[in-house]
């Protein structure tokens, strides 16, 4: 599956920058060590987290990318897109460096299929994103994944347009 | 084809309206039945002699019962003079001028304490021969479930087949962002809600017995399996376990649910205590597993899974062990529901973007598509395994419908409250 080749080459990736990326103890410097110039590419907007104390919560900062929050999905598939990589690596950097952080990552689905089937494919695709940012270190028993299938719409019409807007895992910080 | 609208009088409206909050009369359903092909019996059920003066008149609910499958067709018995309420008033030869087979008369008396004696007799009107005779002594508040009583006596005895008239359905009410699991009788009357939440409401499902339903819960901002009791209105969380906690299906004993939890990474299949406790993992895939189903004699169950790249249907046995695929046309056949017999497997069929209800009968694999939606899903046997009732899209508006098994009866459930969802029919009365 294609997945796994995507899985694999972060897991590459997160090896070539950190020795111990599934270790949830790395004091911040060691997390810091994980943004070298690889993976800092695609979140160039990330603040350090010295400076993020200061000029308030990254996580609602608009300018930041910890802001955005969802990942949008193809009808029926559960890979994560090339564009929302840079995303889920901030956050998992974010995990990384916050110890006490805790995310739940809500799958959804558009109305179309049956409602139970769409419950797991709304996991799935949660799970994925999940998974990306466990193998960049985040811990994975400080990240739930759910999912609300077909059953939280953000959009109401019965089109592509709608649907791919409701074709998403959104990635929730314990508290918000 | 003929379609017609089941007549709702104005006196039960009105019986309805004083027994229940206003609110639920709003979320009464309306049922249109189109039938194509096949025979149907014509039948007269004479108006009952003191029916009038009672809250329910009895022989309407009677004859819609029976016009609802199909398989019936009321003869009118207007012109009659006098209406007969005793085997002795019967003039048959009228009856069959009028085409009518069987003939239904009935009377109603006071039986004291407020009680009244329903008595009513069904005749073979070519043979002129009585077919069946039963009083029951009830309060005149059980007078509509005396009329399911007396319309399911009627149709096991014409047609065979047990009578669904007494049972119940559950489904969920949309509207807005409020949640109201409902149940009703079979004719949509009845209805109550039996939990509100501003959360969704998934997947109810009846314990064999009647008297629980297990659903999924998102009240606490994730699916959650809970056990309702009907009676006592207690709930009970299940399965409440780290991610999705959902599908659940009970095995015929009761003692069982089947249930689909993300614990341990991807949806698969576990089997816990109905009364909660530790659940046990039945499958073992890296794919989703999902939407168990007990077969009726609790030796298998039945399950979605895209292990083999699509959705498909597969069985295992009970308590975990080799699967085996069974459906093999399509690539996306999910949710089945075994037929109270066993025989078939009702689920959910994509076919060009198209969702429809499908069954698959087990010993020969043949697949019968039996309903042409765009978004048809949950599939529900009815107990006597004649209808299958289901959620359908009408209007971007969630809808209840049934088809009959071979696909020529069809029923429209037309509510006005919101989007109708989630439909699953209860097991036969228990006494």
């Amino acid at each position: 599956m294609k997945n796994i080749a995507v899985y694999l080459g972060l897991a590459i990736l997160a090896a070539a920058c950190s020795s111990t990326p599934s270790k949830t103890e790395a004091p911040i410097t060691e997390g810091g060590k994980t943004t070298g110039p690889s993976t800092s590419a695609g979140t160039s907007t990330t603040s350090p987290t010295t400076q993020s104390a200061i000029e308030g919560n990254p996580l609602h900062d608009p300018n930041n990318i910890l802001s955005k929050r969802s990942v949008y999905f193809d009808f029926d598939s559960n890979a994560v897109k090339d564009e929302y990589r840079g995303l889920i690596q901030a956050h998992a950097r974010y995990m990384v460096d916050h110890r006490d952080a805790r995310v739940r990552i809500e799958g959804n689905c558009d109305e179309r299929g049956s409602r139970e089937y769409n419950l797991a494919l709304g996991q799935r695709r949660a799970e994925a994103v999940k998974k990306i940012m466990t193998v960049l270190g985040a811990s994975d028993s400080r990240i739930e994944t759910i999912s609300y299938g077909e059953e939280k719409p953000v959009a109401m019409g019965h089109d592509e347009a709608a649907w791919a807007k409701n074709r998403r895992a959104d990635i929730k910080y314990a508290g918000e | 084809m003929n379609a017609s609208r089941i007549p709702v009088s104005a006196r039960a409206l009105l019986a309805l309206a004083a027994s229940l909050v206003p609110f639920l009369a709003a979320a009464q359903l309306t049922i249109d039945i189109t039938t194509t092909g096949g025979r149907q019996i014509p039948i007269a059920i004479a108006p009952m002699a003191g029916e009038e003066a009672q809250p329910q008149s009895v022989s309407e609910v009677v004859g819609a019962d029976l016009a609802r499958t199909g398989l019936f067709k009321l003869v009118s018995t207007a012109g009659v003079n006098p209406i007969p309420k005793e085997p002795s008033e019967v003039n048959f030869p009228d009856w069959a001028a009028r085409n009518a087979e069987a003939l239904v008369i009935g009377k109603i008396d006071p039986a004291g304490e407020g009680r009244v004696e329903v008595r009513f007799r069904l005749f073979d009107v070519q043979k002129q021969g009585q077919l069946a005779s039963y009083s029951y002594v009830v309060a005149p508040q059980q007078l509509r479930a005396t009329a399911h009583r007396i319309a399911d006596v009627i149709y096991e005895k014409l047609t065979g087949d047990k009578g669904v008239f007494s049972t119940k359905i559950s489904y969920v009410v949309k509207r807005g962002t409020r949640y109201e699991l409902q149940v009703a009788d079979a004719d949509g009357f009845n209805a109550q809600s039996i939990l509100a939440s501003n959360e969704p409401i998934m997947s109810p499902s009846w314990s064999p017995d009647g008297s629980r339903i297990a659903y999924v819960s998102f009240d606490q901002k994730k699916p959650m399996v809970v056990v309702q009791s009907l009676a006592q209105g207690t709930t009970k969380v299940v399965a409440n376990f780290r991610g999705n906690n959902s599908a659940p299906a009970w095995s015929p004993d009761g003692r069982f649910l089947a249930v689909a939890l993300s614990k341990d990474g991807l949806t698969q299949i576990y089997r816990m205590p109905a009364a909660g406790g530790t659940p046990q993992r039945l499958t073992d895939s890296s794919d989703i597993d999902t939407q168990p189903a007990y077969s009726p004699d609790g030796q298998w169950i039945a399950f979605t899974s895209d292990r083999g790249g699509s959705p498909q249907i597969y069985r295992m046995p009970a308590s975990g062990g080799p699967a085996q695929r069974l459906t093999f046309e399509g690539n996306y056949n999910v949710g089945p529901r075994y037929s109270p017999d066993g025989r078939f497997i009702a689920f959910v069929q994509r076919d060009g973007g198209r969702y429809r209800i499908a069954t698959l009968e087990l010993a020969t694999g043949q697949v019968q598509t039996l309903t042409d939606g765009t978004l048809d899903d949950s599939p529900s046997f009815a107990p006597n395994g004649k209808m299958i009732l289901y959620e359908a899209q009408v209007g971007g508006h969630g809808q209840l419908a049934a088809v009959s098994g071979d696909g020529r009866v069809r029923q429209r459930l037309t509510s006005s409250a919101g989007d109708v969802q989630d439909p699953a029919w209860g097991p036969m009365p228990t006494n």
